[in-house]
Protein backbone atom coordinates (compact mmCIF):
# COMPACT_ATOMS: atom_id res chain seq x y z
CA UNK A 1 0.00 0.00 0.00
CA UNK A 2 1.31 3.51 -0.90
CA UNK A 3 0.31 7.08 1.10
CA UNK A 4 0.46 9.74 -1.34
CA UNK A 5 2.09 13.00 -0.34
CA UNK A 6 0.52 15.88 -2.63
CA UNK A 7 3.71 17.76 -2.79
CA UNK A 8 6.56 16.96 -5.18
CA UNK A 9 9.86 15.71 -4.06
CA UNK A 10 11.90 18.60 -4.82
CA UNK A 11 10.56 21.61 -6.40
CA UNK A 12 10.50 21.96 -10.28
CA UNK A 13 11.24 25.47 -11.55
CA UNK A 14 11.00 26.39 -15.34
CA UNK A 15 12.18 30.08 -16.41
CA UNK A 16 12.34 29.86 -20.06
CA UNK A 17 9.46 28.52 -22.76
CA UNK A 18 11.08 25.89 -24.53
CA UNK A 19 9.05 23.32 -25.57
CA UNK A 20 12.11 21.61 -27.02
CA UNK A 21 13.15 20.25 -23.76
CA UNK A 22 10.11 19.09 -23.41
CA UNK A 23 10.69 16.36 -26.24
CA UNK A 24 14.10 15.82 -24.40
CA UNK A 25 13.00 15.26 -21.03
CA UNK A 26 10.27 12.73 -21.68
CA UNK A 27 12.86 10.42 -22.56
CA UNK A 28 12.89 10.55 -19.01
CA UNK A 29 9.48 9.51 -18.52
CA UNK A 30 8.65 7.20 -21.29
CA UNK A 31 12.10 5.72 -22.65
CA UNK A 32 14.31 2.49 -21.96
CA UNK A 33 16.18 4.15 -18.93
CA UNK A 34 13.27 6.71 -17.65
CA UNK A 35 11.48 6.41 -14.52
CA UNK A 36 9.06 4.60 -15.25
CA UNK A 37 11.14 1.93 -16.35
CA UNK A 38 13.09 1.94 -13.27
CA UNK A 39 10.04 2.12 -10.90
CA UNK A 40 8.57 -1.17 -13.12
CA UNK A 41 11.55 -2.66 -12.91
CA UNK A 42 12.72 -2.43 -8.87
CA UNK A 43 9.05 -3.17 -7.66
CA UNK A 44 8.63 -6.25 -9.52
CA UNK A 45 11.65 -8.02 -8.97
CA UNK A 46 11.71 -7.05 -4.84
CA UNK A 47 9.23 -10.26 -4.67
CA UNK A 48 11.87 -13.23 -5.57
CA UNK A 49 14.84 -11.06 -3.77
CA UNK A 50 16.86 -12.70 -0.72
CA UNK A 51 14.00 -10.93 1.97
CA UNK A 52 17.58 -8.49 3.36
CA UNK A 53 17.15 -6.52 -0.08
CA UNK A 54 13.47 -6.27 -0.64
CA UNK A 55 12.96 -2.84 1.16
CA UNK A 56 15.41 -1.67 -0.77
CA UNK A 57 13.52 -2.21 -4.04
CA UNK A 58 10.43 -1.21 -2.34
CA UNK A 59 12.22 2.03 -0.97
CA UNK A 60 13.81 2.95 -4.58
CA UNK A 61 10.54 1.91 -6.76
CA UNK A 62 8.68 4.20 -4.94
CA UNK A 63 11.23 6.67 -5.14
CA UNK A 64 11.54 6.64 -8.85
CA UNK A 65 7.73 7.44 -9.49
CA UNK A 66 8.36 10.72 -7.19
CA UNK A 67 10.52 11.08 -10.12
CA UNK A 68 8.23 10.21 -12.82
CA UNK A 69 6.03 12.97 -10.91
CA UNK A 70 8.47 15.78 -11.27
CA UNK A 71 9.58 14.84 -14.49
CA UNK A 72 5.95 14.95 -15.83
CA UNK A 73 5.37 18.11 -14.30
CA UNK A 74 8.50 19.77 -15.99
CA UNK A 75 6.97 18.74 -19.66
CA UNK A 76 3.63 19.58 -18.62
CA UNK A 77 5.00 23.28 -17.74
CA UNK A 78 6.97 23.83 -20.75
CA UNK A 79 4.34 22.72 -23.23
CA UNK A 80 1.17 23.94 -21.48
CA UNK A 81 0.45 27.62 -23.18
CA UNK A 82 3.02 26.58 -25.91
CA UNK A 83 0.71 26.82 -29.51
CA UNK A 84 0.27 24.40 -31.91
CA UNK A 85 2.99 26.48 -33.84
CA UNK A 86 5.67 26.14 -31.19
CA UNK A 87 4.98 22.59 -31.10
CA UNK A 88 5.61 21.94 -34.58
CA UNK A 89 8.76 24.26 -34.45
CA UNK A 90 10.14 22.25 -31.36
CA UNK A 91 10.09 19.10 -33.10
CA UNK A 92 6.80 18.18 -31.19
CA UNK A 93 4.07 18.12 -33.74
CA UNK A 94 3.60 14.65 -34.38
CA UNK A 95 3.17 14.33 -30.15
CA UNK A 96 0.33 17.18 -30.89
CA UNK A 97 -1.58 15.06 -33.81
CA UNK A 98 -1.46 12.02 -31.78
CA UNK A 99 -1.97 13.36 -28.17
CA UNK A 100 -2.55 16.98 -27.87
CA UNK A 101 -1.21 18.43 -24.88
CA UNK A 102 -1.55 14.94 -22.60
CA UNK A 103 1.64 13.34 -21.78
CA UNK A 104 2.12 9.54 -23.09
CA UNK A 105 4.64 7.06 -21.97
CA UNK A 106 7.15 7.19 -25.32
CA UNK A 107 10.98 8.16 -25.73
CA UNK A 108 12.40 11.70 -27.29
CA UNK A 109 12.40 9.74 -30.37
CA UNK A 110 8.48 9.02 -30.18
CA UNK A 111 8.92 5.20 -29.67
CA UNK A 112 6.26 3.97 -27.07
CA UNK A 113 7.12 2.29 -23.72
CA UNK A 114 7.71 -1.46 -23.51
CA UNK A 115 8.02 -3.80 -20.83
CA UNK A 116 11.12 -5.36 -22.95
CA UNK A 117 12.59 -2.26 -21.43
CA UNK A 118 12.67 -3.66 -18.20
CA UNK A 119 13.93 -7.29 -17.23
CA UNK A 120 13.36 -9.96 -14.23
CA UNK A 121 15.37 -13.09 -14.64
CA UNK A 122 15.03 -14.72 -11.37
CA UNK A 123 18.81 -14.83 -10.35
CA UNK A 124 19.29 -11.72 -7.43
CA UNK A 125 22.54 -10.71 -8.76
CA UNK A 126 21.78 -10.82 -12.12
CA UNK A 127 19.03 -8.28 -11.32
CA UNK A 128 20.73 -6.02 -8.99
CA UNK A 129 23.43 -5.50 -11.71
CA UNK A 130 20.86 -4.54 -14.30
CA UNK A 131 19.67 -2.04 -11.82
CA UNK A 132 23.17 -0.64 -11.05
CA UNK A 133 23.45 -0.63 -15.18
CA UNK A 134 19.50 1.58 -15.29
CA UNK A 135 20.71 3.87 -12.35
CA UNK A 136 24.27 4.79 -14.35
CA UNK A 137 22.13 5.18 -18.05
CA UNK A 138 20.00 7.30 -15.73
CA UNK A 139 22.83 9.55 -14.76
CA UNK A 140 24.17 9.93 -18.63
CA UNK A 141 20.81 11.10 -19.47
CA UNK A 142 20.63 13.66 -17.55
CA UNK A 143 24.32 14.74 -17.70
CA UNK A 144 23.03 15.33 -21.69
CA UNK A 145 19.58 16.64 -20.79
CA UNK A 146 21.77 19.12 -18.87
CA UNK A 147 23.76 20.12 -21.05
CA UNK A 148 21.86 20.91 -23.85
CA UNK A 149 19.17 22.70 -21.74
CA UNK A 150 19.97 26.46 -20.79
CA UNK A 151 17.30 26.64 -18.34
CA UNK A 152 18.87 26.79 -15.16
CA UNK A 153 16.20 26.49 -12.94
CA UNK A 154 15.39 22.73 -14.66
CA UNK A 155 18.54 22.24 -14.60
CA UNK A 156 18.73 22.60 -10.87
CA UNK A 157 16.15 20.36 -10.33
CA UNK A 158 18.15 17.88 -12.61
CA UNK A 159 20.73 18.11 -10.87
CA UNK A 160 19.07 16.72 -8.24
CA UNK A 161 17.49 13.74 -10.64
CA UNK A 162 21.03 12.80 -11.20
CA UNK A 163 22.35 12.86 -7.50
CA UNK A 164 19.58 10.60 -6.30
CA UNK A 165 20.79 7.87 -9.39
CA UNK A 166 24.18 7.99 -8.03
CA UNK A 167 22.87 7.52 -4.35
CA UNK A 168 20.03 4.57 -5.90
CA UNK A 169 23.55 3.52 -7.64
CA UNK A 170 25.70 3.25 -4.22
CA UNK A 171 22.73 1.87 -2.50
CA UNK A 172 22.17 -1.03 -5.21
CA UNK A 173 26.20 -1.95 -4.77
CA UNK A 174 25.73 -2.17 -1.27
CA UNK A 175 22.79 -4.59 -1.91
CA UNK A 176 25.33 -6.67 -4.28
CA UNK A 177 27.72 -6.72 -0.90
CA UNK A 178 25.06 -8.09 1.29
CA UNK A 179 24.37 -10.84 -0.87
CA UNK A 180 27.63 -11.93 -1.40
CA UNK A 181 28.22 -12.31 2.25
CA UNK A 182 31.40 -13.62 2.57
CA UNK A 183 33.08 -9.77 2.51
CA UNK A 184 34.97 -8.82 6.02
CA UNK A 185 34.66 -12.05 7.14
CA UNK A 186 37.80 -14.07 8.21
CA UNK A 187 37.48 -16.84 6.80
CA UNK A 188 39.81 -19.63 6.52
CA UNK A 189 39.72 -22.48 3.85
CA UNK B 1 40.17 11.59 -2.65
CA UNK B 2 38.68 10.60 -6.48
CA UNK B 3 37.70 13.70 -9.19
CA UNK B 4 34.62 13.42 -10.24
CA UNK B 5 35.91 13.58 -14.02
CA UNK B 6 38.62 11.54 -15.92
CA UNK B 7 39.94 12.93 -19.04
CA UNK B 8 41.73 11.89 -22.50
CA UNK B 9 42.92 12.80 -25.50
CA UNK B 10 41.58 11.22 -28.90
CA UNK B 11 44.02 11.32 -32.55
CA UNK B 12 43.27 14.37 -34.00
CA UNK B 13 43.36 13.98 -38.05
CA UNK B 14 44.37 16.92 -39.92
CA UNK B 15 41.17 15.71 -42.53
CA UNK B 16 38.51 15.93 -39.74
CA UNK B 17 35.60 17.67 -41.01
CA UNK B 18 34.93 19.59 -37.64
CA UNK B 19 36.84 21.44 -35.40
CA UNK B 20 38.51 19.25 -32.78
CA UNK B 21 37.38 18.88 -29.36
CA UNK B 22 40.79 18.15 -28.10
CA UNK B 23 40.17 17.12 -24.05
CA UNK B 24 37.32 14.63 -24.06
CA UNK B 25 35.95 14.09 -20.40
CA UNK B 26 33.83 11.77 -18.46
CA UNK B 27 31.97 11.33 -15.29
CA UNK B 28 33.69 8.78 -12.79
CA UNK B 29 30.70 9.35 -9.49
CA UNK B 30 31.72 8.57 -6.10
CA UNK B 31 29.73 5.90 -5.95
CA UNK B 32 32.36 3.95 -7.90
CA UNK B 33 34.82 4.10 -5.19
CA UNK B 34 33.17 4.07 -2.05
CA UNK B 35 32.51 0.20 -1.88
CA UNK B 36 29.84 -0.64 0.80
CA UNK B 37 29.19 2.94 2.61
CA UNK B 38 31.32 3.24 5.92
CA UNK B 39 29.74 4.49 9.30
CA UNK B 40 30.35 8.51 10.62
CA UNK B 41 30.87 9.90 6.81
CA UNK B 42 30.65 13.43 6.90
CA UNK B 43 26.50 15.18 6.51
CA UNK B 44 25.04 17.78 5.18
CA UNK B 45 22.64 19.95 7.61
CA UNK B 46 18.88 18.46 7.00
CA UNK B 47 17.96 21.72 5.06
CA UNK B 48 21.51 21.44 2.49
CA UNK B 49 20.54 17.74 1.94
CA UNK B 50 17.19 18.00 0.80
CA UNK B 51 18.63 20.24 -1.78
CA UNK B 52 21.48 18.48 -2.50
CA UNK B 53 19.81 15.45 -2.88
CA UNK B 54 22.16 13.48 -0.32
CA UNK B 55 22.63 13.68 3.10
CA UNK B 56 26.54 12.15 2.65
CA UNK B 57 28.64 15.00 1.63
CA UNK B 58 31.28 12.11 -0.17
CA UNK B 59 28.27 11.32 -2.45
CA UNK B 60 27.45 14.98 -3.66
CA UNK B 61 28.66 15.19 -7.29
CA UNK B 62 26.79 18.04 -9.02
CA UNK B 63 27.00 18.01 -12.55
CA UNK B 64 26.74 21.50 -14.84
CA UNK B 65 26.82 21.87 -18.56
CA UNK B 66 30.35 23.02 -19.73
CA UNK B 67 27.54 25.93 -21.49
CA UNK B 68 26.26 26.74 -17.89
CA UNK B 69 27.69 29.15 -15.69
CA UNK B 70 26.71 28.12 -12.57
CA UNK B 71 27.68 28.09 -8.86
CA UNK B 72 29.30 25.24 -7.55
CA UNK B 73 28.14 23.63 -4.00
CA UNK B 74 24.85 22.86 -2.48
CA UNK B 75 21.97 24.86 -4.58
CA UNK B 76 20.91 27.51 -2.15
Amino acid sequence: MWIYEKKLQYPVRVSTCNPMLAKFLIEQYGGADGELAAALRYLNQRYTIPDRVIGLLTDIGTEEFAHLEMIATMVYKLTKDATPEQLKTAGLGDHYVDHGKDLFYHNAAGVPFTATYIQAKGDPITDLYEDIAAEEKARATYQWIINMSDDTDLNDALRFLREREIVHSQRFREAVEILKEEQGKKKIF
Amino acid sequence: MNTHFKTYYPYVSPFDPCKPMVKKTYSTPPNLYLGFQPPNLPQFTPMEALRAGTLWKPLYDPWYSPYEKGKKGVPS
